[in-house]
């Protein structure tokens, strides 16, 4: 063991435990490393310690109840995670919703996605050293979660959605809310982004590091805007457009350079999308029921059902499995960060430790789901 | 590719698939002992090239078990799910996919941490979820645990 | 050349009056005892101060309050923090070197204290008045990485000795900047005597007396004392998102505020000698022109005191700014500025220097 250890140049690898307790993981996730002086030689996460077994849970609870496990998985997503089941349910049983559901999902996802890479837009200053984004990034997230609240009466696990519809209509200050709070962060996102990607220092971290090539980002499954910077198209709003994405106008955003700084750039972008997505639909919210006619108990048919949406972090999927009871036999949960996570050994070798914090938090990863 | 076309194809590399119209996807059954070179050929062949494999799990059917990749190409825009059946219950063993779609080795962990499905060359198979010292697989439909588990 | 606030008056008076009471040596230890006290407690002063400042100035940057709980305005809020520090049980890991782990704390303390020694806050208000002031200075203030080094070491944690490497990496570079910009200005002094070096600014500060080297001099040593005293963007022995907290991982209770402390007072340390070097210490700002007599005469009633301690403030906040604005930079970033642009433009900028001394082109 000692022996392999040391290297040609005759110094000795060492190993490191970064995590599960360490402010850089954001969360519970605990990563070996094992280093060559500052050089990172591996790094094999350890993942689990947050996993509350809800795929097994799910396979004793009905469809109505999935939803609310749904939103502690990826809990900045909580609102298009509640929608994957929502759809599921949906396509399988054929209901069809009406426009005023699917755009106010729509809506809903796009805020929520907002604030999520608000979320991280503060924590990847935090991880590179410049606190004070973090506070910038929390306090103007809270007006998001004050008209979340508003509605939804939950500020960060909404369970709004529910299988053929939502759970209430929206408030009556919703839109006025809504549009006072774009009309804000529109003049704060460009002075943000100056902050960041206007920073020698910030460029210099990120450019050219943990750079991800198009192929390896297929192979290992890396999708949302990480993927994306990497030149992946993988955006499910556009490949498989679902509630109101097929009549909107937006962007996918695409990099080729598939670095550290591609995919701060591609977060960045992606705000403006989303910005520009709820400004198209917010003045036209249309008429109709919020919930369509459904029988009390969901059965779905037999067979096997796959959803896929896009949240703030990637492709997410519920994959379930159907006997024709009103539980399901399986659901397995395809959730994006644990893609993201197993690129992370691929991408940081040979980078210093500095650059492993920059890498994993430009991947954005959330670890409630990763763990699940 | 269309699915006709997909079916008649995947039928002519390996005799001895059942393919499925599913809702969404068409669904390919291949014993485990043919899985591993369907895979290969369904990842590098001109005609298909599954590039993407965006979700794998297991299920387990009380007298076999399936693993389950659903695979896509993002280059010609078509996509299935192929599944392993596992006749053994006992000692369920399938060939890795894990150099051919690299996401797939973090899958097969978990995979093997929570059905006990040996993957037969993976580098590296250890319980990833789970403790090191946990007794038995909680996803296998006959796992019972009275402990830390509320029946209903 | 303002004599008003003088406080050698006062010190003078002292020693007076301690020599009629009792023997030479006998005065020398008592004074010595005296200044120690002032010392102590001056430190721990500044250390409350300052930790206070620092938090409030992050609050300014980050549109929030700060402190306002303990105290008016907060004010008592680091020193009930200290308090709890204090009363804090001493841990120590098992498999730590346990003298070196207790010792670590102290030398990073005691460096503060030497280089305090030569430094003159106001006329007269300067401990002792060495001939080599800069030199001791530079000597002494490196000596403070020891005890990072040895922390780090000791502590037995890998986090801990990546910390203190970084440290000491980073250090003994930047101690190369640091003494270089200070030697660009010894050029125009011509002595290294701090209360000389003050007293030759009479007429002007050496910043604006120094043309264009001067002002570059002045920003590397900023740059380069931002690093030596391990602040942001140059923290990356502490650098808490990498190494949860470098070097003092293992540290807690008051051995953790000697740590803390030092930080502060050294911050205080290289801010005083860039007042001293660059802007005079404290020397009013007089123009050095004919027509600019009056403006220099009301410019006097100002007491030294505040001079001193107003340009020290300015210099902290400047440095307090960087950390609350910049992300931090990577160890090999840090070197490559250091030994590719800072020592090359410091080399050039001491002969540009040197030329202007010869010519006499200085004002």
């Amino acid at each position: 063991m000692q022996a392999e250890l040391i290297s040609k140049e005759g110094t000795q690898e060492y190993f490191v435990n970064m995590g599960p307790q360490h402010p850089s993981t954001h969360g519970v996730l605990r990563l070996l490393l094992t280093l060559d002086g500052e050089i990172i030689r591996k790094v094999e996460p350890h993942i689990g310690y947050v996993h509350r077994s809800i795929e097994k849970m799910a396979e004793f609870d009905t469809y109505k109840q999935i939803v609310h496990l749904t939103d502690r998985l990826d809990y900045l997503s909580a609102h298009m995670n509640n929608e994957a089941v929502a759809l599921l349910v949906e396509n399988a049983l054929q209901i069809e919703v009406s426009d005023r559901v699917k755009v106010i999902r729509t809506i809903m996802n796009e805020l929520t996605r907002l604030g999520s890479h608000q979320l991280w837009w503060g924590v990847i200053g935090m991880d590179m050293g410049a606190i004070t984004t973090f506070l910038y990034a929390f306090r103007d997230r809270e007006l998001i979660n004050d008209i979340m609240e508003e509605t939804t009466g939950a500020r960060l696990t909404m369970n709004y959605n529910t299988p053929g519809g939502l759970m209430f209509d929206l408030h009556h200050n919703f839109q006025k809310q809504v549009k006072d709070y774009l009309k804000f962060f529109k003049t704060k996102l460009p002075e943000y982004d100056q902050l960041l990607s206007g920073n020698v220092i910030f460029t210099e971290r990120t450019k050219g590091v943990g750079k991800l090539s198009l192929a390896d980002a297929i192979s290992y499954g890396v999708t949302g805007p990480s993927g994306r910077a990497s030149g992946f198209s993988c955006d499910v709003r556009k490949t498989q457009p679902y509630s109101a994405y097929d009549r909107v106008k937006f962007n996918e955003i695409l990099m080729v350079e598939g670095d550290s700084f591609a995919r701060y750039q591609s977060r960045v972008n992606e705000m403006w999308e989303s910005i520009s997505i709820i400004e198209q639909l917010i003045d036209n919210i249309p008429e109709g029921p919020i919930m369509a006619p459904m029988k009390a108990v969901v059965k779905l048919p037999k067979g096997e059902f796959y959803q896929r949406v896009e949240t703030a972090r990637g492709e997410f999927g519920v994959y379930v499995v159907s006997d024709g009871n009103k539980t399901p036999y399986r659901v397995k949960f395809r959730s994006p960060g644990f893609s993201n996570l197993s690129v992370l050994d691929h991408i940081s070798r040979g980078h210093k430790i500095a650059d492993l914090v920059a890498i994993m938090s430009t991947l954005d990863l959330v670890i409630p789901d990763i763990d699940r | 590719m269309e699915n006709e076309k997909l079916r008649q194809l995947i039928s002519s590399w390996e005799p001895s698939v059942e393919l499925i119209d599913g809702p969404q996807y068409l669904e390919v059954v291949v014993p485990s002992a043919q899985f591993r070179a369907l895979a290969e050929k369904l990842r590098f062949d001109n005609q298909t090239q599954f590039d993407y494999m965006f979700n794998m799990t297991c299920v387990d059917w009380n007298d076999h078990f399936q693993t389950i990749y659903h695979l896509e190409s993002t280059k010609l825009n078509h996509a299935l799910v192929l599944k392993a059946k596992i006749a053994d219950h006992n000692q369920p063993e399938v060939d890795t996919i894990c150099d051919i779609w690299r996401t797939a080795e973090l899958h097969e962990r978990e995979v093997f941490d929570l059905f006990g499905v040996k993957f037969n060359q993976h580098p590296d198979l250890r319980r990833l979820l789970l403790t090191d010292e946990w007794v038995g697989h909680p996803l296998r439909k006959d796992y019972v645990d009275e402990v830390n588990m509320v029946l209903r | 050349m303002n004599a008003i606030y003088d406080f050698s008056i006062l010190t003078a008076w002292i020693h007076q009056w301690l020599s009629g009471l009792m023997e030479p040596t006998a005065v020398m230890i008592t004074e010595m005892v005296i200044i120690g006290t002032i010392l102590i407690l001056f430190v721990a002063a500044m250390g409350l101060v300052l930790v206070l400042a620092e938090r409030k100035v992050a609050a300014f940057f980050q549109l929030r309050l700060g402190p306002n709980r303990v105290g008016p305005w907060g004010i008592l809020q680091t020193l009930a923090d200290f308090l709890k520090l204090l009363t804090k049980e001493l841990i120590t890991t098992k498999s730590a070197d346990k003298f070196l782990y207790n010792l670590a704390p102290f030398i990073v303390m005691i460096t503060p204290f030497l280089a305090l020694g030569v430094i003159p806050f106001a006329p007269g208000l300067q401990i002792m008045d060495l001939n080599i002031g800069v030199f001791f200075i530079t000597a002494v203030s490196s000596m403070g990485v020891l005890g990072i080094l040895i922390g780090g070491w000791a502590s037995n944690n890998k986090y801990s000795l990546i910390g203190g490497m970084r440290s000491a990496a980073m250090v003994v570079s930047y101690e190369l900047s640091v003494t270089l910009a200070i030697m660009t200005m010894v050029i125009l002094t011509g002595t290294l005597s701090m209360s000389e070096i003050v007293n030759s600014q009479a007429d002007g500060w050496w910043i604006i007396k120094g043309h264009i080297p001067a002002l570059i001099a002045f920003i590397i040593y900023l740059i380069a004392s931002t690093a030596e005293t391990n602040r942001g963007p140059f923290d990356l022995a502490e650098a808490e998102s990498e190494l949860t907290a470098g070097f003092h991982t293992e540290y807690g209770g008051i051995k953790f505020a000697f740590f803390f402390l030092s930080e502060f007072v050294n911050m205080l340390i290289v801010s005083s000698i860039a007042t001293v070097i660059f802007f005079g210490g404290w020397m009013p700002f007089h123009l050095p022109f004919e027509w600019a007599t009056g403006f220099n005469h009301i410019m006097d009633f100002i007491p030294g005191i505040v001079w001193g301690f107003g340009k020290v403030t300015f210099i902290i906040f400047l440095m307090m700014w960087f950390r609350w604005t910049f992300p931090r930079l990577r160890i090999d970033q840090i070197l490559n500025l250091e030994w590719k642009y800072l020592l090359p433009m410091n080399l050039i900028n001491f002969l540009l220097m040197s030329l202007i001394a010869l010519t006499g082109f200085y004002l």
